[in-house]
């Protein structure tokens, strides 16, 4: 799969369910485009106005931490975000976002060299080969290791979801 | 090479013979736990084309994130969880009041030694106090272990925490965990299991070790483990439990790390705005005035914490302006506590006693803050905004004793 969209660059590390997707909401029935108004209500409250359908997320280390609430996952997926880029990613963010198809890259280099170049990068557009596991910010190339096994099983068939449903349907 | 707890426990989970640190292995749970969440989960279940649980005798369900629920929406929640109860079956499921579900599962011997516990919270980590691993999963994936009764799971590896020492007379479980985190970091854990170790963790009793266990989940363990021993078995006796392997890492195991802490030199610790790593002693804090003390959880609302709270509260009065609000872990925490003159002493403080449910913690209903106010919990976690308002709060994370001396001071104070 290759994605082309306009970067946002998170600024800080441990950015946590919370901020992403405050607690108040998480009992309330929303739909996923009602989840998303709400997506990084507590981080950047201008952000669910802003983003745009394609959008990327550069962040710093261990993404979404805290709650294994999902709808930290599902609230910036329907905002638009087609890709999260982090340091490093806090473990049930991971596997809820693999779980839903958003596509998560743990690149540290390319996290470091976008927070240091904020200003440049923020609004700039990145590309990303998510099979081939390349990336590339303001013409800087960097690697990252693809999704493979299980998780890749998962994502491919649309995630878990639609994996579920087709081993219960083989069974 | 011997193997770590997590390995061992993982192979069995797995129906391996041996499994190492690295593979990827289909594990079946011993208990697969979700709360409030169950209707949403319930939702997603069906999406999957799904009919019935796998094995109604291994899910558990306890309500306890909007209990009593604050409105009507919150209410049919819980009425869409119980009809799905009902239909499916579901063996193990526990009414609103009963208690949070960290406690209530072990309570009522929903958790053995050896065995995975999966759960639909983040917290689940606190099931390693009982020498089982406790792995928290998402919603979706929840949704999937019911239809399929498996998930993958990546075999972690172990870092190993020696807690030695002698605790000082106003030190805590809730202390030394909170001081390891500081030292660890948020994510100084993040994709390994944890296995607690040391004198310190020996002579602690089930309710600290559900407390440190409960905490990995803020170092973003996988799991976080007490060994099993005399301890455990006391507690599995106390509940007529005799049927269960006993699984132990191996003398020679091989941990990724090993951290050692001479935990008699902690002090009380407070975990300050907005990251649960930011940890400090008490006495370097200085001067933070509260609004709110919150005193319970699934972290620190068990008898004990109670009665710790009470005897520094007893025949005094929690400070003007201070509301101190107290969430019992369970029904039956409330009940040995009632018993014991713990309640009477806390009510007469001033204390606001609430039904056994996870309160303010998340934000979600009762008892959050107001623009500009601060708090001082027993709770595990200070993100901006988790107590329902993110406008210039602050949670500040302590242990009960801190919570109940702050409550009376009315500001932040050594217990």
């Amino acid at each position: 799969m290759i994605l082309d969209g306009r970067i946002w660059v998170l600024d800080d590390d441990d950015i946590n369910t919370d901020v992403i997707y405050p607690g108040k909401y998480t009992y309330e029935p929303f739909g996923p485009e009602e989840m998303a108004k709400h997506a990084l209500e507590d981080f950047d409250p201008d952000f669910a106005s802003k983003v745009e359908e394609g959008d990327i997320i550069v962040a710093g280390r261990n993404f979404g931490c805290g709650s294994s609430r999902e709808q930290a996952v599902t609230s910036l997926k329907f905002a638009g975000i087609r890709a999260i880029v982090a340091e490093s990613f806090a473990r049930i963010y991971y596997r809820n976002a693999i779980n839903q198809a958003l596509v998560v890259i743990d690149c540290a280099d390319a996290s470091r060299f976008a927070r240091k170049n904020k200003e440049k990068v923020h609004g700039s557009r990145a590309r990303i080969d998510t099979e081939n596991g390349r990336l590339e910010i303001l013409g800087e190339e960097f690697s990252f290791v693809p999704l493979s096994g299980k998780a890749l099983e998962i994502f491919d068939a649309g995630g878990l979801v639609e994996y579920t449903k087709r081993r219960l349907a083989s069974s | 090479m011997g193997k770590t707890l997590i390995e061992k426990i993982l192979a069995a989970a797995s129906g391996e013979k041996e499994v190492r640190a690295g593979e990827i292995v289909f594990a079946r749970p011993h208990m697969i736990l979700s709360h409030d969440n169950s209707a949403a989960i319930s939702k997603i279940f069906f999406d999957m084309g799904a009919k019935k649980v796998w094995n109604p005798s291994r899910v558990f369900i306890a309500l306890d994130h909007a209990v009593p629920p604050p409105d009507w929406k919150k209410a049919q929640n819980h009425k869409i969880i119980r009809n799905f109860v009902e239909e499916q079956g579901i063996e193990n499921f526990y009414e609103a009041g009963t208690g949070i579900c960290h406690q209530v599962l072990p309570e009522y011997g929903h958790v053995i030694p050896g065995v995975v516990i999966l759960g639909s919270d983040s917290h689940t980590t606190t099931h390693g106090a009982f020498g089982a691993a406790g792995i928290p999963i998402g919603r979706t994936e929840t949704a999937s272990v019911w239809a399929l009764g498996e998930t993958w799971l990546k075999v972690p590896e172990t870092i190993k925490i020696v807690l030695n020492g002698r605790l000082q007379e106003n030190v805590y479980p809730k202390d030394v965990i909170l001081h390891v985190i500081g030292r660890l970091t948020a994510d100084g854990a993040s994709y390994k299991a944890v296995e607690f170790h040391g004198d310190v963790v020996r002579s602690m009793g089930i309710s600290g070790r559900m407390t440190i266990c409960n905490m990995a989940a803020e170092m973003g363990a996988k799991a976080g483990m007490v060994p099993f021993d005399d301890v455990a078995r006391e507690w599995f006796d106390s509940l007529g439990i005799t049927q269960y392997d006993i699984v132990l890492p191996d003398e020679d195991a091989a941990y990724e790390k090993v951290y050692e802490f001479d935990c008699s030199q902690i002090t009380p610790q407070v975990a300050k705005p907005h990251k649960v790593d930011n940890v400090v002693p008490v006495s370097e804090l200085g001067e933070v005035e509260i609004d709110e003390a919150l005193l319970g959880t699934c972290t620190n609302g068990r008898v004990e914490d109670l009665r710790i709270a009470a005897e520094i509260l007893e025949g005094k009065k929690v400070a003007k302006g201070v509301r101190l609000l107290v969430y019992p872990a369970s029904r039956k925490v409330l009940e040995e506590a009632l018993s014991l003159g713990i309640v009477e002493k806390i009510v007469k403080a001033g204390g606001e006693v609430a039904v056994p449910a996870c309160g303010p913690c998340l934000g979600a209903y009762g008892g959050v803050l107001a623009p500009g106010e601060r708090a001082v919990s027993s709770a595990n976690r200070n993100f901006k905004g988790r107590m329902g308002c993110s406008e210039d709060t602050g949670i500040y994370l302590a242990s009960p004793a801190t919570v109940a001396a702050s409550a009376l001071a009315g500001r932040i104070v050594v217990p």
